[in-house]
C-alpha cells in the first residue's frame, strides 16, 4: 500500500472517531437521564406515591414558606398564603394563583426549587401544577393546588423549608399544549 | 517578517528541481492565502495567535481597570460579562491553541524528518478557518445585544436567553472545532506515517509525542463541544429542550457534556506546553531528557485520566456523594503522572551544565509556577474545600497559573528557542531577559494575590466587590498593566529580530539534539527533508 493510500485510510478512521464523538455528545442526553433516574437525582420534579403509612409526627412542626417567580412570562403568579406550618407526615394542600395578563394564550412550565437544598427529597408532592405544562387563555385566572407531605425522616435540624416555583414560558407553543 | 524573502530564495532553488510545492508561484498576500507549506502555515498560526493574544489581553486590561475600585466605574455589568466571556474564548481558542498548532506545523515535520505535513491543502484550510471564527467572535460585539455574557463555558440557561451574539459565538465555536479536528487528523497522520526511516516512535522528540496525544484528545473532545453548542443552538431556535428547563430539559446536563470536553481541553492546552518544555530543558542542561519513556507513558496516562474527571468542575450542582468521591479520587490520581513529569524535568537539570538564556528562564518559570498551579488544582480537587472555593478568585488564580504561567510561558520559551531556527536571526538576549523577569514579577503580582481574594470569598465574574477586597484588587490591577507593558518588550524584540537581528549560529543552543538542529541548516530552508535524513 502506498503512502498516500495509508494517509487517506488513517484520516478516514480519525474522521469516523470525530463523527462518533459528536454522536456521543448527544448519546449523553438519554444516558444522563437514565443515571439520574437510577440514582434518584432530580427526584424533586417527580410525583410521589400516595403515602402508605400516614403516621403523623406531632412532636415537631415544619414551616413551609412559599415563593413564586414568573421568568419572562406575562403571568402574575403568587401563592394564596405565604407560609403554612405543618407536622411531618401530614397531608397538606396549598394553592397558587396565576393570572395571564397577555392578550393571548400562553403555555408555561413550573420548576420547583428548595431551600435548604437537602429538603427537596423529603418534600413529597402528591399533586402539583409543576407535573404538567399549564396553558392559560388570554386574561384567564386559575388557582392551582400543590398537595404534599413532608417526609417524617426530614433531618431534625431543618425546621423551615422554602419552596420556590419558577414558571418558564414554553417557547414555540403559542399557547397550544 | 524578514523570513519571507529568505524563504523565497530556497523555494526557487528547489523549483529548479521540479519540487515546487510553493504556492503556485503567487506573490504578496496570495502567497499566504494559497500556501501549503508547513512552515508558512506555522508562521500564519503564530501571527494569528500573537494578534489574538493582544486582543484578549486588552479585554483582560479592561476587566482589571473596572476592578481597580469597588463599585461601577468605567463599564457596565453587561459589557463586563461580555469581556469575561470573550477574553476566555479568545485566549483559549484564539491565542494558546493556535500558538501550539503553529509550533506543531513548524517543528513536527522537521523533528521527524518529513518533507511536510501529510495533508498540505487541508493544513491550509485548517488555518484559514480561524480568521473567520475570530471575526464571528469579535463581530458579536457589534450586533444588537452584544456578545454573549455567559462566561467562556457558555452555560444555560443564559445561553438560551442571550441575543443574536450568542448564535455568532456558537458558529465561531463550530468553526474553531472544525479547524482543530482537521489540524489534529493532519498531525496524527504526519507523525504516524511520515517519520523518516529509523525514526521509530520511541525516538521522536517528546514534543511530537505530546502533540500526537494532544491531537487524539482533540479528535475525541472537540466534537463533544460541537454537540453541546449545537444542542444550545437548537434549544434557542428549533424548540428542542435539551437544556431548557421549561420543556423538561436540564441545565446541569449541559455542564456534564461541556466538561466532558472541557477537562480534556485543559490537557489539550497543557500537553504541548509540556512538549516544548521537554525540548528546552534538556537543551540548556546539556543532558538528554531524563526518563523519556516514562514521559511518554505519563503523558498518555494524563490524557486517558482527563476523560474521567470532568465533574470536578461542578461539585456544587448537587451530585450524589459517591459521584463526588469518584471524581475527587480520579482527579487526585492525575497528580501522579504530572508529578512524574515535573520530577523528570528537575532530574534532567540535576547535575547538568545549566545556562540561563531566555528560553530556559521561561522554562524554569514554567516549572515552578505550573507546579504551584497544579498544587492549587489539588486543593480544588478536594470536595469539601472546593465547595467553599467554587466560583471564587481562588479558581481564577489557579487556572491562570496553569494557563498563563503554564501554557503561555512555555509558548514564549518555544518562540525564543526556535526563533533562530526559523528566521536565522538571534533575538536580543538582554531584552529577552527583561521580558522574562518583568513577566514573572507582574504575573505573580496579578494572580498570587487572587488566591487571598478567593480564600476571603470574593466571587468571580462580578464587576463589583465588597470594600474590604480593594487593596488586593488594586495590586492585581497594577500588576496587569505592568504585565501588558512587559509584553510590548517582546513585540519590540520580535520585530527588531526580524528586521535587523544578528545572524544566528548554526547551533545557537549547543545542547539541542533533535534532528531539526543537527541535520538541517539554520535558518531552516523553505523545503526540508525532501529526501529523508539518514539516521544512525
Amino acid at each position: 500500500m502506498n503512502l498516500e493510500k495509508q494517509n487517506l485510510l488513517l484520516s478516514r478512521k480519525l474522521a469516523v472517531i470525530a463523527i462518533g464523538m459528536f454522536g456521543f455528545g448527544f448519546a449523553l442526553v438519554p444516558f444522563y437521564n437514565q443515571i439520574c433516574a437510577a440514582l434518584g437525582v432530580n427526584s424533586i420534579e417527580e410525583r410521589a406515591e400516595a403515602p402508605a403509612n400516614s403516621q403523623i409526627d406531632r412532636s415537631r412542626t415544619v414551616t413551609i414558606e412559599l415563593d413564586s417567580n414568573a421568568h419572562n412570562l406575562p403571568w402574575r403568579f403568587k401563592p394564596v398564603v405565604n407560609r403554612v406550618t405543618v407536622h411531618p407526615g401530614e397531608l397538606t394542600t396549598v394553592e397558587y394563583e396565576i393570572v395571564n395578563v397577555r392578550g393571548a394564550p400562553v403555555t408555561g412550565q413550573a420548576v420547583p426549587s428548595y431551600g435548604p437544598q437537602i429538603a427537596g427529597e423529603y418534600f413529597k408532592k402528591i399533586e402539583c401544577f409543576c407535573f404538567t405544562q399549564q396553558t392559560l387563555a388570554a386574561g384567564e385566572t386559575r388557582r392551582l393546588p400543590v398537595v404534599f407531605i413532608v417526609d417524617p425522616r426530614l433531618p431534625k435540624d431543618v425546621s423551615t423549608i422554602a419552596v420556590s416555583y419558577t414558571f418558564f414560558e414554553v417557547a414555540g407553543r403559542g399557547g397550544k399544549s | 517578517m524578514s523570513s519571507v524573502p529568505h524563504a523565497h530564495d530556497h523555494a526557487h532553488a528547489h523549483d529548479d528541481h521540479g519540487h515546487g510545492h510553493h504556492a503556485g508561484g503567487y506573490g504578496g498576500i496570495m502567497r499566504w492565502i494559497t500556501t501549503t507549506n508547513h512552515k508558512d502555515i506555522g508562521t500564519l498560526y503564530l501571527w494569528f495567535a500573537g494578534v489574538m493574544f493582544f486582543v484578549g489581553g486588552m479585554m483582560a486590561l479592561l476587566i482589571r481597570l473596572e476592578l481597580f475600585h469597588p463599585g461601577l466605574q468605567y463599564i457596565n455589568p453587561d459589557f463586563y460579562n461580555q469581556l469575561v466571556t470573550s477574553h476566555g474564548l479568545i485566549m483559549i481558542f484564539g491565542a494558546i491553541m493556535p500558538a501550539f498548532v503553529g509550533f506543531a506545523n513548524w517543528q513536527i515535520p522537521m523533528m521527524i524528518g518529513a518533507p511536510d505535513m501529510a495533508f498540505a491543502r487541508l493544513n491550509n484550510w485548517s488555518f484559514w478557518l480561524l480568521p473567520f471564527a475570530a471575526t464571528l467572535l469579535i463581530g458579536a460585539y457589534f450586533v444588537p445585544g452584544g456578545a454573549p455574557g455567559t462566561g467562556w463555558t457558555l452555560y444555560p440557561p443564559l445561553t438560551v436567553q442571550m441575543g443574536i451574539g450568542m448564535d455568532l459565538t456558537i458558529f465561531a465555536v463550530h468553526i474553531l472545532g472544525m479547524s482543530s479536528i482537521l489540524g489534529s487528523i493532519n498531525i496524527i497522520t504526519t507523525i504516524l506515517n511520515l517519520r523518516a526511516p529509523g525514526m521509530t516512535l520511541m525516538r521522536i522528540p517528546l514534543f511530537c509525542w505530546t502533540w500526537l496525544i494532544t491531537a487524539y484528545l482533540l479528535v475525541a473532545a472537540m466534537p463533544v463541544l460541537a454537540g453541546a453548542v449545537t444542542m444550545s443552538l437548537t434549544d434557542r431556535h428549533f424548540g428542542t429542550t435539551f437544556f431548557n428547563a421549561a420543556g423538561g430539559g436540564d441545565p446541569v446536563l449541559y455542564q456534564h457534556i461541556f466538561w466532558f470536553f472541557g477537562h480534556p481541553e485543559v490537557y489539550i492546552i497543557a500537553l504541548p506546553a509540556f512538549g516544548v518544555i521537554s525540548q528546552v530543558i534538556p537543551a540548556f542542561s546539556r543532558k538528554p531528557l531524563f526518563g523519556y519513556a516514562s514521559m511518554v507513558y505519563a503523558t498518555s496516562a494524563i490524557a486517558i485520566l482527563s476523560f474521567i474527571v470532568w465533574a470536578h468542575h461542578m461539585y456544587t450542582v448537587g451530585m450524589p456523594v459517591t459521584g463526588q468521591l469518584f471524581f475527587m479520587y480520579a482527579t487526585i490520581l492525575i497528580a501522579v503522572p504530572t508529578g512524574v513529569k515535573v520530577f523528570n524535568w528537575v532530574a534532567t537539570m540535576w547535575k547538568g551544565s545549566l545556562t540561563f538564556e531566555t528560553p530556559m528562564l521561561f522554562a524554569i518559570g514554567f516549572l515552578i509556577l505550573f507546579t504551584l498551579g497544579g498544587f492549587t488544582g489539588l486543593v480544588l480537587a478536594l470536595v469539601p474545600v472546593d465547595i467553599q472555593l467554587h466560583d471564587t478568585y481562588y479558581v481564577v488564580a489557579h487556572f491562570h497559573y496553569v494557563m498563563v504561567a503554564g501554557a503561555m510561558f512555555s509558548a514564549f520559551a518555544g518562540i525564543y528557542f526556535w526563533l533562530p531556527k526559523w528566521t536565522g536571526k538571534m533575538y536580543n538576549e538582554v531584552l529577552g531577559q527583561w521580558h522574562f523577569w518583568l513577566t514573572l514579577v507582574f504575573f505573580n503580582m496579578i494572580f498570587f494575590v487572587q488566591h487571598f481574594l478567593g480564600m476571603a470569598g470574593m466571587p468571580r465574574r462580578i464587576p463589583d466587590y465588597a470594600l474590604m477586597f480593594e487593596t488586593w484588587n488594586q495590586i492585581s490591577s497594577l500588576g496587569a498593566f505592568g504585565f501588558g507593558l512587559a509584553q510590548l518588550i517582546f513585540v519590540y524584540n520580535l520585530f527588531k529580530t526580524l528586521r535587523s537581528g544578528e545572524p544566528a549560529a548554526q547551533m545557537p543552543w549547543e545542547g539541542a539534539d533533535s534532528i531539526d538542529w543537527t541535520h538541517l541548516p539554520t535558518p531552516a530552508p523553505y523545503h526540508t527533508f525532501e529526501t529523508p535524513p539518514v539516521l544512525k
